[in-house]
C-alpha cells in the first residue's frame, strides 16, 4: 500500500517537473509581450518597425535599421558560413581518414563550445584591425571615399560565420551520413568520380538536412548579441557600404537597457519582442523541415 | 579517344571540388587554431599572481571575484535544472505514453527553449526575476535565467542516455519483481549516469561562457557575491567589461586564457565521460 503510493507521488514529481519547461515558455512570452506590445502601441506598429530613426532623446523609436542590421549581418555569416561549413562537413563525412575523424570532430565540438565573448574579443584585437587596414588600402586605391574604422558590417559577418560554422557542419554532417550507401555505390557504379557522387548524388539526396542546417546557423547569428556588439560599431542607421558599423536587434537591447526608463526601456522590450517572433519563426521552419525530411 | 574527352573535363571539375573540399577544411581548423593560438600566447605572459587576489579595485582588476561568482553560479543553476532536467526526461521515456499529446506539447516547447537567443533570456530574467519577484540584480536572479537557458539541453541529453539504455535491463527488473520506481531509480538511471554527466558538463560550460543573459539580471559588482540576493559578475561578464572599456587589455587578455582554459577543460572533460560511455554499453552488450 505504501509503496504504491510512494510510485504515484514520484510519477507526479516526474510530470511536474516535464511541465516546468512549458511553465517557463508560457512565462517568457507572457511577460515579454505583456511589456513590449504596450509601447509598440504607443509607438504605432508600423512607424515602430518601419520608422528609419531611432532618437530615443527625442522619443523617436524606429527599429528598421536595427532589422536591416540584422538582416545584413546575418546574410553575411551565410555567405561565409555556409560554403565552408557544407565543404568541411563533406569532408568530414566523406573524406577524412579515419584516425583524424575523432579529432577533427572535437575540434569543431570546441568551435562550437567557445564563448561569444571570446569570439568578440578574438573579433576586437585581429579581425577589426585587418578590416581598417582593408580599408585604407581600399581608399589608397580609390575604391572608397573614406576609411572605415574596422567595427562595420564585414568585421561582423567574418565573426558570426566563424561562430555558425559549427552548427552548420554538425548538422549537414549527419545529413550526409544518413544518405544511404547506396547511392554513393551506385553512382560510382555508373563511372562518376568519387566528388561527383558526393556532390551530384549525396549532397541533393540529403538537401533538407543541409537547409536545416543552414537555417539553425541563421537562427545562432540572429540571436548573437556579445560577439556582435563587440565587433559591429553599433550605430542605429542604415549603412550604405558593407565597411560601416550597423546596430542589430540584439545589440539595440544590450547597448541601451542599462540606462533606459519610461518608454525607451519598454521600446527595447518591444525590439526582444520582434527578435523573439523573428527566432520563433526560424525555429518554426526547421521543425517543418525536419518533419518534412523525416517522410521523404 | 571519345571517352577520353568526355572525361578530362570532368576530371578537372572533380579536382577543383576535391581542392574545395580539403581548402574549406584547412580554413576551418586553421581558424580554431588561430584563434585559441593567438590568445594563449598573447595572454599567457599577462598572467599574474595578482590577478588572483580576492579585492578588486581600479588599481587590480582581479578576476578572483569574478571567478568565485561563476562558481557559485554555476553550482546554483545545476541545483535548478538537474534535478528539473532529469526528471522531465524520465516522465517523457520511462512514463509517457506513446502518442500523448502533452508529450508533443513539452517536445515543442523545449525545442523552442533551445532556440531562443540568450538576451531574450537576459531580458525575461530582468522582467520576471529581478522585477516581479523583487530579487533585485543578484546571482539568484542570473542562476534562475541560466537554469532555464540549460534546461532543454540537460532534458534532451539525458532522454537519449535515457533511450540507450537496453530494454533488457529494464524486463530484468521487472522480473526480479522490482517496481517502477525502484528500476528507474537503481537500474536505469546509473547506466545513464555517463551520457547525463557529459550533457550536465556541457551545460556547465555554457554557464561559464554566458554573458548576455547575465548582464541584467546577476549584475556586473566586480566582488564576491556574499548572498544569494547580492549581485556578482562572473568571468565572462567579467571578460567583457574589460574589453569593452579598453582601458586594461593585457587583463583582458590574462582573463581569456583563464576562460578559454575553462571552456576547453570542461569540453575534453564531456567527450572523454562520453567515451566511457560508449565503452560501458559495449562490455553490456558482451
Amino acid at each position: 500500500m505504501k509503496k504504491a503510493w510512494k510510485e504515484r507521488f514520484m510519477q507526479g514529481v516526474f510530470f511536474i517537473a516535464a511541465c516546468a519547461s512549458v511553465l517557463a515558455v508560457a512565462l517568457i512570452c507572457v511577460f515579454l509581450f505583456a511589456n513590449g506590445v504596450p509601447a509598440m502601441k504607443e509607438v504605432g506598429f508600423v512607424s515602430f518597425l518601419t520608422g528609419e530613426k531611432w532618437k530615443p532623446s527625442n522619443n523617436i523609436y524606429g527599429i528598421f535599421p536595427m532589422i536591416v542590421g540584422s538582416i545584413y549581418v546575418t546574410a553575411g555569416a551565410i555567405l561565409v558560413g555556409v560554403p565552408i561549413g557544407i565543404l568541411t562537413s563533406v569532408f568530414m563525412a566523406k573524406y577524412c581518414p579515419k584516425r583524424i575523424y575523432p579529432v577533427l570532430k572535437s575540434a569543431t565540438e570546441l568551435l562550437a563550445g567557445i564563448p561569444s565573448v571570446i569570439y568578440g574579443f578574438f573579433g576586437i584585437v585581429v579581425l577589426v584591425p585587418m578590416v581598417r587596414e582593408f580599408s585604407r588600402w581600399l581608399k589608397a586605391v580609390g575604391v572608397i571615399q573614406s576609411a572605415s574604422k574596422g567595427s562595420s558590417i564585414l568585421t561582423a559577418s567574418v565573426l558570426l560565420g566563424i561562430m555558425i560554422l559549427p552548427t552548420i557542419i554538425g548538422v549537414t554532417e549527419s545529413a550526409i551520413r544518413a544518405v544511404p550507401s547506396v547511392y554513393y555505390e551506385g553512382a560510382l557504379a555508373l563511372g562518376a568520380t568519387h566528388e561527383r557522387s558526393v556532390f551530384a548524388v549525396v549532397l541533393p539526396a540529403a538537401k533538407s538536412g543541409v537547409v536545416a542546417g543552414i537555417v539553425l546557423g541563421i537562427g545562432r547569428a540572429v540571436g548573437e548579441t556579445m560577439a556582435v556588439i563587440m565587433v559591429a560599431g553599433n550605430q542605429p542607421r542604415i549603412p550604405d557600404s558593407i565597411l560601416k558599423g550597423v546596430r542589430t536587434l540584439t545589440t539595440n537591447i544590450v547597448m541601451e537597457m542599462g540606462y533606459a526608463e519610461g518608454l525607451h526601456r519598454e521600446t527595447l522590450i518591444a525590439t526582444a519582442v520582434v527578435l523573439f517572433v523573428f527566432v520563433l519563426l526560424i525555429n518554426l521552419s526547421v521543425s517543418l523541415l525536419k518533419r518534412r525530411g523525416e517522410h521523404a | 579517344m571519345h571517352k577520353r574527352a568526355k572525361s578530362g573535363p570532368k576530371c578537372i571539375g572533380s579536382k577543383i571540388l576535391k581542392g574545395l573540399v580539403f581548402l574549406a577544411t584547412f580554413l576551418t581548423f586553421l581558424v580554431l587554431f588561430f584563434l585559441i593560438g593567438y590568445i594563449l600566447v598573447k595572454g599567457v605572459p599577462h598572467i599574474k599572481p595578482n590577478l588572483f587576489a580576492f579585492q578588486y579595485n581600479t588599481d587590480n582588476q582581479s578576476l578572483m571575484p569574478a571567478f568565485i561568482n561563476t562558481v557559485i553560479i554555476t553550482v546554483l543553476v545545476l541545483l535548478i535544472a538537474v534535478p528539473i532536467g532529469v526528471f522531465s526526461a524520465i516522465y517523457l521515456v520511462e512514463y509517457a505514453k506513446r502518442g500523448n499529446k502533452f508529450v508533443g506539447v513539452i517536445r515543442i516547447t523545449t525545442e523552442t527553449l533551445a532556440g531562443i537567443p540568450s538576451i531574450v533570456y537576459g531580458l525575461f530574467g530582468m522582467l520576471f526575476f529581478v522585477n516581479a519577484l523583487k530579487w533585485r540584480q543578484s546571482i539568484l536572479a542570473g542562476a534562475f535565467t541560466l537554469a532555464i537557458m540549460v534546461l532543454p539541453s540537460i532534458m534532451r541529453t539525458t532522454e537519449e542516455a535515457l533511450k540507450s539504455v537496453p530494454d533488457s535491463y529494464r524486463e530484468g527488473s521487472f522480473g526480479l519483481g522490482a517496481g517502477k520506481l525502484r528500476t528507474v531509480f537503481r537500474i536505469v538511471l546509473p547506466s545513464a549516469v555517463p551520457g547525463i554527466l557529459a550533457g550536465v558538463i556541457l551545460a556547465i560550460g555554457r554557464v561559464v561562457g554566458e554573458t548576455a543573459a547575465l548582464i541584467y539580471t546577476a549584475g556586473t559588482v566586480p566582488e564576491i557575491a556574499e548572498q544569494m540576493l547580492e549581485s556578482g559578475r562572473t568571468l565572462a561578464v567579467h571578460m567583457y567589461l574589460l574589453a569593452n572599456e579598453a582601458l586594461y587589455m593585457d587583463q583582458a587578455y590574462a582573463t581569456a586564457v583563464i576562460l578559454l582554459i575553462l571552456v576547453i577543460g570542461l569540453n575534453a572533460l564531456s567527450s572523454f565521460v562520453a567515451k566511457k560511455l560508449a565503452k560501458g554499453n559495449g562490455n553490456g552488450e558482451n
